[in-house]
């Protein structure tokens, strides 16, 4: 118990102070995750769309695939990304191993699975309340998914932002590709299952709580830009 | 100006799953005015709203407009008995299909909010469609429908959800569309409103057409016992 409360007052005073190497993980911490979202987002949110929208021959494996997919050890990942990414592997001429870049990578193939099956159900739903009416004003495909990505768009925040989770606390793949490098690739995760290591469980935990309150600032901020719950109509 | 009619239809057939809904259905719509499709229940009304509109999948036989199928998808529309709200205001719901027409925004909105004017909802147009009642959101329904000046309008039971009041604007409406060249193809349980509407009956019963002709000899004198009896309110099977 002593601990957790050493470690509160670690993180308020690691905090209050704008203590400059916990700024600079802060906000790589941010930057790699934001940027796996934005990535990932972009790739799952259409491909939810479509898998919503069109019926092809192998459409139920590829959901269920992907459902499956949502589970991904984050491990595995990482150690397919390092022997991708390493020297001797396929795109080792990019010398992308051990950086950000590689982080972002690697939480990107772990958080598309997640968003696109979350996507994915919601925009079943309601592409089963508006085929009809589509059907009958026989919009383009691309129509249909932009309309549905945009009626939608409430379910999909959600289903961004349960990747932003994954990917924000994630740590087993970044150690890996990112090899947690002081001052390069170090991040809140890789931080404090280092300070763990090494005993210094005050400032592990300093750090933890900083982590949780990034995740909830996150959060909130993006619910109050897109103004979900204030206008109670859907 | 194109000319979709007249729509000739030739041994149409829809099945699903082996069994056949409707058909076979040989028919010819021209003209002006309303025609008018009655039936009991099941007796495959819906599906040949949709199967006209080309909704439903033609099994067999022939539907063919007097111009090319992709243009004269262009010019139909289709409202349901339930009406599909886009989740999104009134005013949007409307301007929508002049939208994925490629119409600029500027005069798709003056056309939504002339069209809202219309139908009587011009206080509503920065509320959501969701929040309307039945009536107003079939109304709102009818002109989105009506907004892209369709020639020929499908209506699938509009008004079986409505009360008395709703009905009769929804008929005002439809009669103003009418007036306008619009060619109506409705269903309805409705016979009153078959008589108001209809230039043209059509009675269906277990998936064909049993009778097909001008709307006064239809109520006058229907040539099969079938319609007549249906007309008699008898409950015809």
């Amino acid at each position: 118990m002593a601990d957790i409360w050493l470690g509160l007052s670690q993180a308020f005073w690691l905090v209050i102070t704008f203590d400059a190497e916990l700024m600079e993980i802060t906000l790589r911490s941010l930057m790699v995750s934001l940027s796996a979202l934005v990535i990932a987002s972009a790739i799952a949110l259409p491909l939810a769309a479509l898998l919503a929208v069109r019926r092809f021959r192998w459409r139920r494996w590829v959901i269920a695939i992907l459902n499956a997919l949502m589970g991904l050890p984050p491990v595995v990942v990482g150690l397919i990304v390092y022997v991708v990414l390493s020297r001797s592997g396929p795109l080792g001429v990019l010398g992308l191993l051990f950086t950000p870049t590689a982080m972002v990578i690697a939480q990107v193939i772990i958080i598309v699975p997640l968003i696109a099956s979350v996507a994915h159900q919601a925009l079943r739903d309601l592409w089963s309340e508006y085929h009809d009416l589509l059907i009958s004003m026989h919009v383009t495909q691309g129509q249909k998914v932009a309309t549905l990505l945009w009626d939608a768009r409430r379910a999909l925040l959600t289903a961004s932002l349960a990747g932003f989770g994954r990917a924000i606390g994630e740590v087993g793949a970044i150690m890996i590709v990112g090899g947690n490098i002081d001052n390069v690739t170090r991040v809140l995760t890789t931080a404090i299952a280092l300070e763990t290591g090494k005993g210094e469980f005050a400032l592990a935990l300093g750090l933890g709580f900083v982590l949780i309150g990034l995740a909830i600032a996150v959060n909130l901020s993006i619910h109050a830009l897109s103004r979900t719950e204030v206008e109670a109509r859907w | 100006m194109s000319h979709l009619l007249p729509l000739t239809v030739q041994g149409a057939e829809t099945t699903h799953r082996g069994k056949r809904l409707v058909g076979p259905i040989d028919l010819t719509i021209e003209g002006a005015g309303a025609t008018v499709i009655v039936g009991p229940n099941g007796s495959g009304k819906t599906t040949l709203l949709r199967l006209l509109h080309g909704a439903a999948r033609l099994t067999h036989g022939e539907i063919a407009w007097n111009c090319p199928m992709d243009e004269a998808q262009l010019h139909q529309a289709f409202v349901f008995q339930r009406p599909v709200m886009l989740r999104r205001t009134v005013l949007e719901n409307l301007i929508y299909p002049l939208k994925v027409r490629g119409t600029s925004k500027r005069e798709a909105r003056k056309s939504a909010v002339a069209w809202a004017a219309k139908i009587g909802l011009s206080d509503m147009i920065d509320r959501s469609a969701l929040v309307l009642s039945g009536g107003e959101q079939q109304k709102l329904a009818l002109a989105r429908a009506l907004i892209t000046a369709p020639k020929v309008l499908f209506l699938d039971e509009p008004c079986a959800a409505l009360d008395g009041r709703a009905t009769r604007e929804v008929e005002v409406i439809l009669q103003a569309a009418k007036q306008n060249g619009t060619r109506l193809i409705l269903s309805t349980h409705d016979m009153g409103q078959a008589r108001r509407l209809a230039d043209e009956m059509l009675f269906m019963l277990g998936g064909k057409i049993h009778e097909f002709g001008p709307a006064d000899t239809f109520f006058e004198a229907a040539q099969t016992a079938s319609a007549r009896a249906f007309l008699k309110g008898d409950i015809v099977e």
